[in-house]
């Protein structure tokens, strides 16, 4: 084997003397994996499983994730159950490649100094998590979370928010020209419990969760946006109705 | 010079036309300043307008100063180095490293006393973390591999590096990226991709830098007067080529508007997440590994004056090493929604990279071969044999951490964090330390003002990095089994927040293995510095041989 790989060697002597060579070599080489690894999670249709129930960010949750985004919530929490025993028991159903197909970007994360927030929507009530974003350690003593008093003294900035949703369809999130429409009012709406912007917010956004405006002098805060999206975190599929058994993969 | 000369003094091309393209950037970014959505976007295109527009008064002013003709490739029949990038940007990975471990200890500290958040935006955890990060890798390392690669091609190729203005455009160029990088974080313009997160403008600029980059080293590699291309620079070449592939493939995003520094990547959840990581562990493989090993080929033969061990294990090793690396990177998404078949991909391909590996390790020890005495009494060549030895620790502990089962226990814990700084502290650090050690003084040819400091340079840091990776291997695995550990009774045993409790004496012995590491990264600050200030010339220290001119040999 050396033997033979050593008569072949002198042919090296081309690569490291023509330096175009050595670069197309160099493309080549490093080409193959990243096609193999990427291409057919594009085309393969068992890539993502078929679950009914994932429906895009309303709004008012979508600027919760980007200020999820902005403030580096990834850095410490990841949104990735594993299929271990311990995961499901701690955090619930594992995580499913269709429930953050409209997470543009992912935020799996790759460490955890926090649990796991994949299914933390529902688990904890608005107030909870109120008190938890201004003072970690008020609601767990020995939390080493950063305390972040300042995003519901933020009011949120939502002008010109419906371009954000004109850039996301771009990229294949099916928001409609009637979604992209009524952003405003659709922001404003998730904030006004039992109005008729409200219901005609839940019609485009299924099971959006409507809760009053907590800013100052009734505006919507940082941290309302924030809360909007962390409650909704793992609550799209109904996991009672879900057959694993339809999507092994 | 009163000679008279038949050439009429003029701009040359390039001259003109970047002065040309930085006064329309200027001019653009100003423009975009005053309609942006948001002050943090309005800040960074005033710099970028400030920016451009002392770029091109630097142009002028330079073409002012200069003669007609420009500056000769030869003198005497030598070739005529061009070191002030290289100079450049030896100073700056100094500067950023210190303040990259700055940070560092300072977000390590916050893990252990959280109050160190202060419950402010601009210095919590999240947002110091990518500084760090991008401190650490891409403006200490980028600027070392910058300077390295710039002088490393010249000398072993004979001749002046390409372009005129360029390798500074390259230098200037990529510092400028990394102030709008860093400060964006701190204002909260993130792209939230772990090593990718500045955003797309930032990304636009760094592109114009990078394929300059790539063209100014590639030129001088064509124009050599060696027969052979040197092995390390094609570790270069592969790190320039291939960072240019993954960021361009990781970066494709729609801005919301010219007006907002927010894009939406194209790629969404389990796609966004294997391209993500394709590009992260492709960061680790040619930003920190084939970058690196480039300056171990020529600075630990040059310090040894020994030829590299094996000619043939570098050809094997080096085209084992860039084809096995890019399939690495779903080993980072073990377990998760990432389909099998990828994940087992991955892994197979890790274990495979642990033979590439280690064939760089063995090439760059055994060229000590014959010379294993030095290691006593030159503390610089110490370091980087020492890096060589840590790069075969992270790159066996690599490969390992990917097998599935390990991986199940060590993923989101700090074992991760323990293995990463292991090469980052341990093999890029130590390799840069002892790199600049060469290199500073060669550039400015003085003698190295201690040795005895480089002495403690490695001691204390050598130190510090232990007490690193040891807290960080307890805290994960420890985090690790108690997150999986049942009771008699079936029940989970601990609480997540009694794992993070547990984890406070590690972190505070983590953070003190950072402080250690700080201050031997001050202790050589200091040591260049009164080798700058020195008055005496070099004697020993300068590589540049009394061999006649007509003979010599690739430096």
């Amino acid at each position: 084997m050396s033997l033979s790989l050593a008569k072949h060697l002198p042919s090296h002597k081309f690569i490291e003397t023509h330096s175009i060579w050595l670069v197309i070599g160099i493309i080549v080489a490093i080409a193959i994996g990243g096609i193999v690894e990427i291409v057919p999670l594009f085309y393969l249709k068992n890539t993502i499983e078929k679950v009914d129930g994932v429906r895009p960010y309303s709004p008012l949750e979508l600027a919760g994730f980007n200020i999820y985004v902005r403030e580096g919530c990834y850095l410490c929490h990841s949104q990735m159950i594993r299929p271990l025993r311990d995961e499901v028991e701690r955090y619930g159903h594992y995580s499913l490649a269709a429930e953050s197909m409209y997470d543009h970007p992912f935020q799996w994360g790759s460490k955890r100094n926090g649990p796991d927030l994949a299914r933390v929507g529902g688990k904890y009530s608005d107030d909870w998590h109120r008190d938890h974003l201004r003072d970690p350690r008020s609601v767990v003593p020995t939390s080493i979370m950063p305390g972040y008093p300042f995003l519901e003294n933020t009011p949120l900035d939502a002008e010109r928010f419906s371009e954000n949703l004109v850039a996301l369809s771009r990229v294949g999130v099916p928001y409609t020209s009637e979604m992209i429409g009524k952003t405003a009012e659709d922001l404003k709406g998730q904030t006004m419990p039992d109005s008729p912007e409200a219901a005609a917010m839940i019609k485009r956004y299924p099971k959006a969760i409507v809760r009053p405006a907590t800013g100052q002098n009734g505006q919507i805060s940082e941290a309302d946006a924030l809360i909007a999206y962390l409650q909704r975190l793992g609550t799209q599929v109904d996991f009672k109705l879900y057959d694993d058994k339809a999507n092994i993969r | 010079m009163a000679q008279a000369t038949s050439i009429p003094k003029s701009m040359t091309l390039g001259e003109l036309g970047l002065a040309i393209v930085l006064t329309v950037l200027a001019f653009a970014s100003l423009y975009i300043a005053a309609k942006a959505y948001t002050a943090p976007y309005a800040f960074h295109a005033s710099l970028f307008c400030l920016g451009s527009a002392v770029a091109v008064f630097a142009i002028a002013s330079r073409y002012h100063s200069r003669g007609a003709d420009l500056t000769p490739a030869e003198i005497d029949g030598k070739p005529n180095y061009n070191l002030g990038p290289v100079k450049f940007a030896s100073i700056a990975g100094l500067f950023w490293g210190i303040a990259g471990f700055t940070v560092g200890l300072y977000i390590a500290l916050e893990l252990a006393y959280p109050w160190l958040n202060l419950d402010t935006a601009y210095i919590n955890f999240g947002r110091l973390r990518p500084l760090h990060t991008s401190a650490v890798i891409f403006a200490f390392g980028g600027n070392v591999l910058i300077a390295t690669s710039f002088y490393v091609v010249q000398r072993t190729s004979r001749v002046r590096l390409a372009g005129d203005l360029a390798p500074w455009f390259v230098v200037l160029g990529y510092n400028f990226f990394i102030v709008i990088a860093g400060t964006g974080y701190l204002l909260g313009i993130t792209r939230s991709h772990e090593y990718a997160e500045p955003e797309w403008y930032a990304i636009l600029w760094l592109v114009a830098v990078w394929l300059t980059y790539f063209f100014v080293f590639l030129i001088t590699v064509a124009r050599r007067h060696e027969p052979h291309i040197y092995v390390a620079n094609w570790f270069y070449l592969a790190f320039i080529i291939t960072i240019a592939v993954l960021v361009l493939g990781n970066n494709t995003e729609i801005p919301v508007s010219i007006f907002s520094s927010k894009s939406y990547p194209v790629w969404s959840g389990v796609q966004d997440a294997m391209i993500q990581w394709w590009y992260g562990h492709n960061a680790v493989g040619f930003f920190l590994t084939a970058g690196f090993l480039a300056i171990m080929y020529y600075f630990i033969p040059k310090r040894a004056d020994r030829p590299i061990y094996s000619y043939r294990l570098s050809i094997i090793h080096f085209w084992a090493l860039i084809f096995l690396y890019i399939w690495a990177g779903p080993h980072h998404l073990h377990y998760t929604a990432l389909p099998d078949w990828a994940q087992t991909l991955g892994a197979t391909f890790s274990i495979m990279l642990w033979m590439p590996s280690w064939g760089g390790m063995i090439n760059g020890l055994m060229t000590l071969s014959g010379a294993w005495d030095k290691l006593r009494a030159d503390p610089v060549l110490r370091m980087l044999v020492v890096s060589v030895a840590f790069y075969g620790m992270a790159t066996f502990e690599g490969p390992l951490m990917s097998i599935k089962s390990v991986n199940s226990l060590s993923h989101y814990t700090d074992w991760g964090i323990g293995h990463v700084h292991s090469g980052a502290l341990g093999w890029v650090a130590f390799v840069s330390f002892g790199a600049l050690y060469c290199l500073i003084p060669w550039l400015y040819n003085k003698k190295l003002y201690s040795l005895k400091l480089v002495d403690w340079h490695f001691w204390i840091a050598t130190i510090g990095i232990v007490f690193y990776i040891s807290a960080m291997w307890v805290a994960g695995i420890m985090q690790g089994l108690m997150w999986r550990a049942y009771t008699d009774q079936g029940f989970l045993e601990y609480s997540f927040v009694e794992t993070t409790e547990a984890m406070h004496p590690m972190y505070v012995i983590r953070a003190l293995g950072g402080a250690l590491f700080l201050a031997g990264a001050l202790i050589m600050v200091f040591n260049i510095y009164k080798t700058l200030a020195s008055q005496s010339a070099a004697e020993v220290d300068a590589p540049i041989g009394a061999s006649p001119a007509g003979l010599a040999p690739a430096e």
